[in-house]
């Protein structure tokens, strides 16, 4: 119970820095745009921006990275974290956002456009997991 | 320089979202994907991270629209629900149940230094040229047969 009420206030704390995002900035909190404007700069050609959004993002990790034990690293080969990190980078760049973007920032809005992203990537990941679970449990991210 | 400075204080107070709901670990996103509970008990934590963030965000953009002040930038972008996006959304989704990372985990991972995450983010930014490569190729196809009708 405790872990699920963490888990909601850290979505509260989401949906606070998307809101100040918006307001500040007037941009869409959503990680795989703001990377993509990192390297490649905004519609304005601006790179600071994004650049600063994401050493916040590693600024956060450094804080917890002495307050807690490192994330457990998934078992499976490194080649298949690859080749699914490739597929990540890839789709999120096609379909235009990822689980911030779309997930967070597109529901908040109620864009059709986003529950669909939304509903096709997690129905892709759950059967990809049912998949895994079944031929190569041993490339299942443990739990 | 201010808006420098308030994308980074967003940065940081998201990506400390992510570590108190603990969706910085790749097995608490498989735990949620894994429905059918092959691999242990279903983990609700994601649905209560994104309540918490849509209810949140949802609420302050209505509030903020009704107090008025400046006007939004149009932010329904014109691209509508199409083959694209869906093909996108099912890629991102097998990457996602594959590794447990989205982007913003992943950033986010980097500062605990582990040799996993970075990684995985430089494959993310690999895929993400390669999609610009190929929808960059698509546009050029698509203007060379306008051209030619």
């Amino acid at each position: 119970m405790s872990a699920l009420w963490s888990a909601a206030l850290g979505g509260v704390l989401i949906g606070l820095a998307a809101t100040f995002y918006w307001a500040a900035n007037w941009r869409i909190a959503g990680v795989s745009g703001i990377v993509r404007a990192a390297l490649a700069g905004d519609e304005a050609g601006g790179r600071s921006e994004p650049l600063a959004f994401l050493l916040g993002l590693i600024t956060a990790g450094l804080i917890a990275s002495v307050l807690r034990a490192p994330p457990a690293v998934p078992g499976q080969p490194l080649a298949v974290a690859l080749v699914g990190g490739v597929l990540v980078g890839f789709g999120t760049r096609v379909g235009g956002g990822c689980t911030s973007g779309h997930g967070v920032c597109g529901i908040s809005r109620v864009r059709p456009r986003s529950l669909v992203a939304t509903a096709t990537f997690v129905a892709l990941g759950a059967l990809t997991v049912a998949v895994l679970a079944r031929t190569v449990p041993s490339w299942l991210v443990a739990r | 320089m201010r808006r420098t400075a308030t994308a980074y204080a967003a940065g940081l107070i998201f990506g400390a979202g992510l570590v108190a709901s603990s969706m910085i670990d790749p097995s608490k996103i498989v735990g949620f994907l894994d429905f059918g509970g092959a691999g242990g008990p279903w983990n609700p934590a994601l649905l209560a991270v994104m309540g918490g963030a849509v209810v949140t965000h949802g609420l302050l953009l209505r509030w903020l629209a009704r107090r008025g002040g400046a006007a939004a930038p149009a932010n329904a972008s014109r691209a509508g629900i199409d083959r694209q996006l869906v093909v996108g959304a099912a890629i991102f989704g097998v990457g996602w149940g594959l590794t447990g990372y989205c982007p913003g985990p992943a950033i986010v991972s980097l500062g605990f230094g582990a040799g996993r995450a970075w990684a995985v983010v430089a494959a993310m930014v690999t895929g993400g040229l390669l999609a610009e490569l190929q929808l960059r190729q698509r546009a050029r196809r698509a203007v060379a047969v306008n051209v030619a009708r």
